[in-house]
């Protein structure tokens, strides 16, 4: 370790500058200016404004439409964390099989997945495309009119496999590397000490895969509720009326189209508050969860 | 408890290297056997192979009489010690020691039964609810060696189990193994690159070089009739000397550019100018004596002063055509200078004779013969 001592100079903080000031401009200032106008009711034709102290708030969270596009929050970010990260791992224990030892495989397979998002990305969305999307042809063999945009649950449906199909790549990465950090003498050992592979995967691998894991679920409940809006944007159409949209892309409609600041300021609000929890969560979690070397 | 017995096995990872290649041996029910040999000869591979971590390519292998070929590790009752050890470090020191218990359905109250006696063998009875993380490097060895003992396998397996000790520990671990083998009695296959470990575990030791089992027999036998020019090489600190030599035109000599540079016995089998390896130990060459004829002199280069012994480093036939370096033991009290002349004596029965071009040992009589010649000894059990 080396440690470079500055004396009780402020060149350190000369290099931090650069890095608050990007803090402080982008985040601070907005998340500042949100919370006042939170407790404001802004004219709409923005003529001044008013104190309404706690009303924007009482507003939302009595309001039954937030609460229901809440419930349908939560349900997307629950089906769509858990079937992207269950489905990556799913592949990365297949892909780990084949892989151990090769090195050059892994490195070229790692390629592909950082390069592909944004591919994967406008492939999902043409999946579900109402002319040409194969999914679409496919539902309809089976009598099923899919129809993206128009039909709630069926928007829900692509929302959550597109949403669920984009993270994929992210979670296959981590999960594979996790998979290969785990020494080969430890799974040999285990292949010593139990037949059964499903079993050893579920007292052996898995455990030893846990800090990837709960790193990625945050990342993966992160990604669903905030990652997601360009995705619903597409997928609504721009028109939400019927839809189903999440919390995040509602704070963006009732500020913007329903030119409700308040209303909407004071729902950013509680999202902060949300990531708030998560990091503390994460934090507590991590500190105390065992660092396996 | 069981025989073992690898029957001509080879090992090809891949194109037609063989990592291992044509190996038999007859490991006879609670023998101690030690596969030794140089970085990359198959060591490893072999006993991998035993205990069915890697596919045997070519032969069979059996343990007490079932072939286990087409085995996974966890049904051939085998226990493997790792040169890292392995442990699941996710899992208490208890744990670790019962998972392999609890998988094959053992009942509480013994696996409990196991696991405190393992420990209390080996001291471990403190540290069973700590992880592997919390230990130090020779209290996870002892976990490692718990972990194979609680399951009292037919045979056990060692990968360099001492490697990453220090000296002293590991000096302590090798005089433990030895004394847990003795006391379980299990069929033991150990392997090591270091030949102090190899020559004091060993009941059996197995030589290798290349993929093959270049010398099988007691350690005594292996240092006393090296089969060859590599095991002569290889087993002894320091190592063996080695001198090219062509034998004389009567044949009662090893000449070296036309020098007789040592008497012979093998006089019979050989014929005069026959290309040979002469092999000599350090410690059977002596100081000769006032009165007494020197077979070589010795133009000392270098002197390492170890106490009980010395070690002179130097030259012999300088300036000639055939030039050699070689190095002597002597007794701890010889005074000796760098660039004297050291008139030295060999006992002609120390001498050790290779053919030049195969490298094999050279034996006087058919009796001999019959004692290195590697797998005769075991394959008679
Ligand atoms: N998985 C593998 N794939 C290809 N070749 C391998 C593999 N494992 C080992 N080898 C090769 O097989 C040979 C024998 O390897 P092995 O590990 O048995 O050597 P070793 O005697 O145990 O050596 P060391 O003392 O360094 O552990 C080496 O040449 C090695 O490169
Ligand atoms: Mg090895």
């Amino acid at each position: 370790m080396n440690k470079v001592r500055f004396g009780h100079s402020a060149i350190p903080y000369l290099f931090l500058l650069p890095q608050m000031l990007i803090v402080a401009v982008f985040f601070y200032l907005p998340a500042g200016e949100a919370v006042r106008s939170s407790f404001y009711l802004e004219d709409p034709f923005g003529f001044g404004s008013t104190f309404v102290g706690l009303d924007n708030y009482r507003d939302v969270l009595s309001n039954a439409e937030y609460r229901r596009v809440a419930i349908f929050t939560l349900w997307f970010t629950v089906l769509v964390a858990f079937f992207a990260l269950a489905i990556a791992l799913v592949l990365a224990v297949k892909a780990d099989a084949v892989l151990r030892g090769a090195k050059t495989y892994r490195t070229l397979l790692m390629w592909v997945y950082a390069i592909a998002p944004p591919v994967a990305g406008l492939l999902g969305i043409m999946l579900f495309d109402q002319h040409v999307g194969p999914i679409v042809k496919l539902a309809a063999l089976f009598g099923w009119d899919l129809r993206v945009g128009v039909n709630y649950h069926d928007t829900a449906f692509a929302m959550i496999v597109t949403a669920v199909w984009l993270q994929i790549a992210v979670n296959f990465i981590f999960f594979l590397s996790g998979l290969q950090s785990i020494p080969r003498s430890v799974r040999e050992a285990a292949r010593i000490d139990c037949r059964s592979g499903f079993r050893r995967f579920w007292t052996v691998t898995f455990p030893l895969l846990t800090p990837t894991a709960f790193f990625l679920v945050v990342i993966n409940i992160t990604y669903a509720l905030f990652d997601t809006f360009g995705l619903i944007d597409l997928m609504t159409k721009n028109e939400p009326g019927n839809n189903p949209v999440t919390l995040v892309y509602k704070v963006f409609l009732d500020g913007f189209r329903g030119n409700d600041l308040g209303g909407s300021s004071a729902q950013s609000v509680i999202l902060m508050v949300v990531v708030f929890v998560l990091t503390i969560v994460q934090f507590r979690f991590i500190e105390r969860r065992v660092h396996y070397s | 408890m069981a025989q073992v017995h690898i029957d001509r096995v080879s090992k090809i990872y891949s194109g037609t290297q063989r990592a291992v290649n044509d190996i038999s041996i007859v490991i006879p029910d609670g023998e101690f056997v030690v596969l030794v040999g140089p970085s990359g000869c198959g060591k490893s591979t072999l006993l991998r192979m035993v205990a069915g971590l890697e596919r045997i390519t070519e032969g069979t292998i059996s343990i007490d009489g079932r072939v286990v070929n087409a085995l996974e590790p966890a049904e051939r009752d085998i226990a493997m010690v790792f040169q890292n050890y392995a442990l699941y470090p996710h899992m208490k020191v208890y744990d670790n020691m019962a998972y392999g218990l609890r998988n094959r359905g053992m009942p509480k109250a013994e696996i409990d039964q196991r696991v405190r006696e393992a420990a209390k063998t080996l001291e471990l009875e403190r540290l069973l609810e700590r992880r592997p993380r919390e230990l130090s490097g020779g209290q996870r060895q002892r976990v490692a060696m718990g972990r194979a003992i609680v399951r009292s396998p037919k045979v056990f397996l060692f990968d360099e189990p001492l490697s990453n000790l220090d000296a002293k520990l590991r000096g302590q671990m090798r005089v433990e193994i030895r004394k847990l083998q003795r006391r379980f009695g299990v069929t033991s296959i150990y392997v090591t690159h270091d030949q102090v470990e190899a020559m004091t575990l060993a009941d059996t030791l197995v030589v290798m070089n290349n993929g093959v089992a270049e010398q099988v027999g007691s350690p005594l036998d292996v240092y006393k009739r090296p089969a060859s020019t590599f095991v002569a090489g290889f087993i002894g600190a320091p190592a063996m000397n080695l001198i090219d030599a062509d034998v004389s035109d009567d044949g009662s000599a090893a000449t070296v550019g036309g020098a007789v540079i040592a008497p012979l016995e093998h006089s019979a089998i050989l014929e005069p100018g026959h290309a040979v390896t002469l092999g000599i130990r350090p410690e059977h060459l002596r100081r000769a004596g006032a009165n007494e004829k020197a077979e070589i002199e010795l133009v000392v280069s270098a002197i390492e002063i170890l106490g009980a012994d010395t070690l002179a480093h130097g030259q012999i036939g300088a300036g000639g055509p055939g030039k050699s370096n070689l190095i002597a033991r002597l007794p701890g009290t010889t005074r000796l200078e760098v660039g004297s002349k050291l008139p030295l004596a060999i006992d002609r029965s120390a001498i050790h004779l290779f053919d030049r071009e195969t490298g094999r040992r050279i034996v006087s009589d058919k009796a001999s013969q019959t004692e290195v010649t590697p797998r005769a000894r075991l394959a008679a059990v």
